[in-house]
């Protein structure tokens, strides 16, 4: 029964590669069948995907694992699932580490320190193509949060309504491959602001983003969450404009992990998947987030008074200007990993000149976000899932508002502000 | 004499009650989070921290003993490695003055470069958070170790090498006895001054890697603007600057001599 269904797993991943029959029987004519494997193996986690697709797994191969995760609330599905036990209850026992930036979880993760681990959703794609970093397959089976991202601008600019005024601002960024860099430059360049000309953007570390607001080092950033609701808290800056408010539903952070990773334990893979969508469900529920809230903001966590986290987590918060506000899907949480996610980002990577090859997006896409993977953890665990793994976005702002994942390059030269 | 060890004790507690109360009178009065906490805040923190020094609260969150001994114990490693290295080194070039002067120029090139920024090529190369640090400690104690052995040995007297060639040392025993001994007070300076900037690169280090380490704990509490915690971190790293210091000062004045 295994061996049916692992074949049929093979199968059908050798469709999606090899774009259908005739093209899988031309390329196993040309170099032998065997070899044909071990090429679909090289660019593919066949082992984690049959994991995945049997109902039954296997005992985890490895069940001490370390998974590195940022002090922000986009990590909160990662970070939650050991002090609540979501771990324990799919039979691994995961230590979460904290580390200090982007760089250095990209390091420890290549560097094979930790396991798997918390990463910007551009980050595994980034990656895989070896741009910003040396070249390592990387998987990304599940998104951790949607929206939950904001602009904050220091206090002094209170008046500061729109992106053209916003000329000369020194910005702060987590990270160059993050959705952040990419949304704030979507933003501003709606504007009609060039975001490589007219201001300054620099990765800085999330948690140095506050302190540097008050320095004045920074006007503002668009940054996670603690961060943009600390600003508030400490009266050093306002809330402009929410990432929901560019793209709804924007996938922020992510699970990933090397695809060797992936392919060489693929029963602890599934079962660390498990546990991560099993918690992201859990925090998708509103009613749960002021329990989230509680459990993630000590020392060993987040590190970040409870009343900032609540407001981040249920929506209801000061913004900086005097206003309560209410947004409840202000950070939202939704594992599926859309493909047409990963062109979007793959289009703005290409936008601002970070990849300067041709890129096969959909390719691309397919390897790293494992779409079908989260599916089918999604289905084991008894909810709904999506049966198509690529739609159109619809932006909230913009003069494209429609985003064609079948047409990357139409949507690209679409833009009047671009490197390329 | 005694005398005036008694004022040099008078004005320092003096000095220190009027920096203290110059900080508590500029933040007294501000609402707290407004500006930086004063001295009560802090020491209210001190005392917490103190109380519960050794707690283990997971990887992420331990007490500032644990913290300090991490630290501690990493830089012991790096430092080590670095001063045999150091003064192994520094004793051949100090013998050669052709081969010093051949080095030198690279030495010179290498001297100014902060440790930190190995960072990313260490990380990258040896693969390991942990042992790049170790590695920045290497980097940042190893040249005034180095200049000052190469300094010391170079200048000791002629004499003294003369003497070992008429009595026909083996160069084992002419290392030990003499070399060495000669040339001990100047390494001892390098060493003292190697711990210092040891120290100094170790915090910077670990607020780069994260993971355990004072320097750890500063970033972290930075993370939560917890202010009084970053100060109270702040003179613990002071303070035990100070211990370092003053233990390889006595080593210093055990080894002087008078020619």
């Amino acid at each position: 029964m295994d061996d049916i269904l692992g074949r049929a797993v093979e199968r059908s991943i050798e469709h999606a590669v090899f774009g259908g029959e005739v093209g899988r029987r031309a390329f196993i004519a040309r170099v032998g069948a065997s070899a044909a494997a071990a090429a679909l193996a090289s660019v593919f986690p066949l082992d984690a995907a049959r994991a995945i697709a049997q109902d039954k797994a296997g005992p985890p191969e490895k069940k001490d694992l370390k998974v590195g995760f940022i002090p922000i609330t986009c990590a909160t599905p990662i970070i939650m699932a050991e002090p609540m036990g979501f771990y324990k209850k799919h039979g691994l026992n995961v230590q979460v580490t904290k580390a200090s930036s982007w760089a250095m979880i990209r390091d420890l993760s290549i560097n094979g320190e930790t396991d798997a681990t918390h990463m910007l959703s551009p980050m595994p794609l980034a990656i895989s193509l070896g741009v910003g970093s040396q070249s390592v397959p990387y998987v990304m089976p599940a998104v951790e949060n949607i929206n939950g991202q904001a602009i904050t601008l220091a206090t002094k600019h209170k008046g500061v309504t729109s992106p053209g005024q916003m000329k000369g601002f020194k910005f702060g960024v987590p990270f160059d491959f993050s959705m952040h860099n990419f949304l704030l430059r979507y933003y501003l360049a709606e504007g009609g602001v060039d975001p490589d000309k007219d201001v300054q953007i620099r990765a800085v570390p999330p948690p140095e983003m506050v302190a540097n607001l008050r320095a004045g080092n920074l006007d503002g950033y668009l940054a996670p969450d603690p961060f943009n609701q600390r600003a508030v808290f400490e009266e050093v800056g306002f809330i402009h404009l929410l990432s929901k408010e560019i793209w709804p539903g924007h996938p922020c952070c992510a699970f990933a992990a090397k695809r060797e990773f992936a392919s060489n334990a693929p029963n602890t893979f599934r079962a660390l998947l498990s546990a991560i969508v099993d918690a992201t469900q859990y925090a998708r529920d509103r009613g749960h987030r002021k329990e989230i809230a509680a459990a993630i903001a000590p020392k060993n966590f987040l590190n970040q008074p409870v009343e900032v986290l609540e407001q981040v987590l249920t929506g209801v918060y000061p913004d900086g200007l005097g206003n309560t506000k209410t947004v409840p899907d202000r950070i939202d949480f939704d594992p599926f990993p859309y493909h047409s996610m990963a062109i979007w980002i793959l289009t703005q990577m290409k936008r601002w000149g970070y990849v300067k090859t041709e890129v096969t997006y959909r390719k691309v896409a397919e390897e790293v976000f494992l779409a079908g993977a989260c599916r089918d953890t999604l289905k084991s665990l008894g909810y709904a899932a999506p049966e198509t793994t690529s739609v159109k976005h619809v932006f909230a702002l913009g003069k494209t508002r429609l985003f064609d994942p079948d047409k990357p390059a139409e949507y690209l030269a679409s833009f009047a502000i671009r490197k390329v | 004499m005694r005398r005036d060890r008694v004022r040099v004790a008078a004005y320092s507690v003096l000095i220190g009650a009027v920096l203290l109360g110059l900080w508590q009178a500029s933040v007294a009065g501000k609402p707290a989070g407004k500006s930086i906490p004063g001295p009560a805040a802090v020491a209210v923190t001190a005392a917490h921290m103190l109380a519960h020094p050794f707690y283990d609260n997971g990887p992420n969150d331990k007490g500032i003993g644990l913290q300090l001994a991490a630290s501690l114990g990493r830089m012991a490693i790096g430092y080590t490695i670095a001063s045999v290295l150091a003064v192994s080194l520094g004793v051949v070039l100090g013998l050669s003055p052709v081969l010093y002067r051949a080095v030198n120029p690279y030495v010179q090139v290498l001297k100014p470069i902060s440790p930190l920024a190995w960072m990313p090529l260490f990380l990258y190369t040896i693969r390991d958070s942990a042992q790049a640090a170790v590695l920045v400690i290497v980097m940042s104690s190893l040249w005034p170790t180095l200049a000052n052995t190469a300094f010391g040995v170079a200048s000791i007297k002629r004499d003294y090498l003369n003497v070992a060639d008429i009595l026909m040392l083996s160069w084992p025993r002419r290392l030990v006895t003499v070399i060495l001994p000669a040339a001990a007070p100047a390494i001892v300076a390098g060493l003292r001054i190697s711990v210092g900037s040891a120290w100094v690169a170790i915090v910077a280090a670990e607020m780069l890697i994260g993971g355990t380490g004072i320097g750890y704990f500063v970033w972290n509490e930075w993370n939560n603007l917890a202010l009084t915690s970053v100060i109270f971190a702040i003179l613990a790293i002071g303070l035990i600057g100070v211990l370092l210091d003053a233990g390889l000062g006595r080593l210093s004045r055990r080894l002087s001599y008078q020619e």
